[in-house]
């Protein structure tokens, strides 16, 4: 399913004014591709994606998978955090891991937060972390896991119930520049398999050669014209 | 449960600590409860196992409260409340804490006066004889056809009755009413038989019916529970042990309460995190308030099993009584007022804005 963004803007109180994080975004992503989306710190990528996971409502806007109206800044948080838990997969900037789970467990746990055996994921969880190279991990905990195994574990979470939305923050913060490369093109190679629309945040663009295109941010805003990439 | 479970295995020295915690409250409030309620025994068994429902006492200073040290009641008073319609029977019972002395030692005990042949004593009793409780000859050291002397007045041992009825921590011991008022009536003027109270047993007397009857003979009549006040001894007592329990339970909710709220604090990236994942407001109360539960119950459970085990091996000497009400009262007390503790404290889970609090982990 689709991904659209469409007029989206978010605004943070900041003293007496306000400051325009998302600056009447309007972005599409395919079911099935990934979209990379560059730009320099603090240009809102973040906020962008905290938007498109409904984290946080936009001030304006819409945030649309296929044709159904997803996100708005009237959608009640127990709505978003619904959607969220059912169709979006996500990874954050810093993996976010849960302290006292195991690699395994952390994608478990998204099973129990649907109302499920956690054990009727495994076999697919164990297929995910195998997939980023972590499968020998998978008994230990984030405190006893290197940084760029937290983030392929938080990876392996994001993907385990099948999103129609990948939404992931600076995944190769924590690698060299080739694991950085391979772990792009891991999760766009994923979600092609899954049909997920993927919307994927770096710094580094010499690590997005698989992404299907690139858009620029800058002060909130999406630069014109965005460039592709050759897939 | 599935992240709770995982976090008291992995914080384990925190919830040990605050398990301990627990424990211990428990065992404190269990003690205290059963020590009360053996302390009342004390005090009050002689009146609460009498084979009566309500108990007729004689106001001597108007708006004063019913008091056994107080109350005088006439022959002419009995006889009234025997005629009312609704009483069974209104039988005379005197009370009076005496020095008894066997051949070997002295001891307080509480002589109980009955007409011979009262169904309020446990046994029959004749003039001249007196109806030893288990305590009373424990503490005289005598049994059956010994003498002693109540008072001044020397009485032979007809038995000892299988009861341990006490009063005013002194052991009962039963005698005729004829006897019992050369011991024990005060200040009787005239040549008037008294005794302390009215016992009645009532069938289909409304409360107004007696209500009434007080008025005109200037009564005051009280159920069998409720005259335990009138005993001097367990109205002190009383309120104050259960003053303490009250504040064991308070504060066991606060302890309660200040750890879960310290512990949700301290884990509310986690909680943006499980947010942000997808986990509803109820999901994570579900895991919180559960995690809180097994605390609880797991403590409460370990300190009352301490508590009843420490009692029973507790000398005889030491008034503790364990009944449910004494353990399982207590303990449903301190489990219900630690998840209210617990529930305020977890409730700000609700207010955590994963977007903000994300951003701030
Ligand atoms: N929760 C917040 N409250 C207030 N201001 C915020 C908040 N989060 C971000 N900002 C501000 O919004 C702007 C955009 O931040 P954002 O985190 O989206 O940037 P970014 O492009 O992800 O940067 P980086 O590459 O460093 O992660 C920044 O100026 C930042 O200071
Ligand atoms: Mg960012």
């Amino acid at each position: 399913m689709d991904l659209h963004l469409e007029h989206l803007t978010l605004t943070y109180p900041d003293g007496e004014s306000s400051l325009t994080a998302v600056d009447d975004v309007d972005l599409t992503v395919p079911a099935g591709s990934t979209t990379a989306l560059l730009g320099p710190s603090g240009s809102g990528k973040s906020s962008l994606l905290a938007v498109a996971a409904g984290l946080t409502a936009p001030d304006h806007g819409v945030v649309r998978f296929g044709g159904e109206q997803v996100f708005t800044s009237a959608t009640p948080a127990a709505r978003a955090t619904r959607e969220r838990l059912n169709r979006i997969g996500m990874v954050f900037q810093s993996p976010q891991l849960l302290g006292s789970l195991t690699a395994l467990e952390q994608l478990e746990l998204h099973a129990h937060l649907r109302g499920r055996r956690p054990a009727s994921v495994r076999s697919r969880a164990l297929e995910l972390l195998a997939a980023v190279g972590v499968a020998d991990h998978r008994h230990k905990r984030p405190a006893q896991l290197s940084g760029g195994q937290r983030q392929r574990v938080a990876i392996a979470r994001a993907l385990v119930g099948r999103p129609e939305v990948l939404l992931v923050d600076e995944p190769t913060s924590a690698l060299d520049h080739e694991r950085g490369t391979q772990v792009v093109e891991l999760i766009t190679q994923l979600a092609r398999e899954l049909g997920a629309a993927t919307l994927l945040v770096s710094h580094d663009a010499s690590t997005l050669t698989t992404a299907d295109r690139t858009v620029r941010m800058r002060d909130g805003r999406i630069e014109e014209p965005a460039g592709t990439v050759a897939a | 449960m599935f992240v709770a479970l995982r976090d008291l295995k992995n914080a384990r020295g925190r919830f040990v600590l605050m398990s301990v915690v627990i424990v211990l409250i428990t065992f404190l409030v269990t003690f205290l409860a059963s020590l009360t309620e053996g302390l009342a025994r004390e005090s009050t068994s002689a009146v609460t196992e009498l084979p009566a429902d309500r108990l007729v006492f004689s106001m001597p200073a108007p708006g004063d409260s019913p008091a056994f040290t107080a109350s005088q009641v006439t022959a002419g008073v009995w006889e009234e409340w025997a005629q009312l319609p609704g009483v069974q029977t209104a039988e005379p019972l005197g009370v009076a804490t005496t020095r008894a002395e066997s051949a070997g030692t002295t001891a307080s005990v509480t002589t109980l006066g009955v007409i011979p042949g009262s169904a309020l004593a446990p046994q029959r009793v004749t003039p001249g004889t007196v109806l030893l409780s288990t305590g009373a000859a424990e503490d005289l050291r005598i049994g059956t056809g010994e003498t002693v002397t109540l008072g001044g007045r020397e009485l032979t041992v007809a038995a000892v009755a299988d009861s341990d009825a006490s009063f005013a921590h002194t052991p009962a011991v039963w005698t005729s009413l004829e006897d019992w008022q050369a011991i024990g009536a005060r200040g009787a003027d005239g040549d008037e038989p008294v005794a302390t109270v009215v016992a009645l047993t009532t069938s289909g007397a409304s409360d107004a019916d007696l209500a009434a009857a007080d008025n005109e003979n200037g009564t005051t009549t009280l159920t069998r529970a409720d005259a335990r006040s009138a005993v001097s001894s367990f109205a002190g007592e009383n309120t104050s042990l259960t003053t303490m329990q009250a504040f064991l339970l308070v504060i066991s909710a606060l302890v309660v309460g200040a750890f879960f709220s310290v512990w949700t604090i301290s884990r509310s990236g986690e909680i943006a995190v499980l947010k942000a994942l997808g986990a509803s407001t109820a999901y994570l109360l579900r895991d919180a308030l559960g995690q809180a539960a097994l605390l609880l119950v797991g403590g409460v459970a370990l300190g009352t099993g301490l508590a009843a085990g420490g009692a029973a091996l507790l000398p005889g000497t030491v008034p503790v009584a364990l009944t449910a009400g004494t353990t399982l009262v207590p303990a449903a007390g301190l489990i219900v007022l630690g998840l209210l503790g617990a529930g305020v404290s977890v409730a700000r889970i609700t207010g955590i804005d994963p977007h903000a609090a994300l951003a701030a982990r």
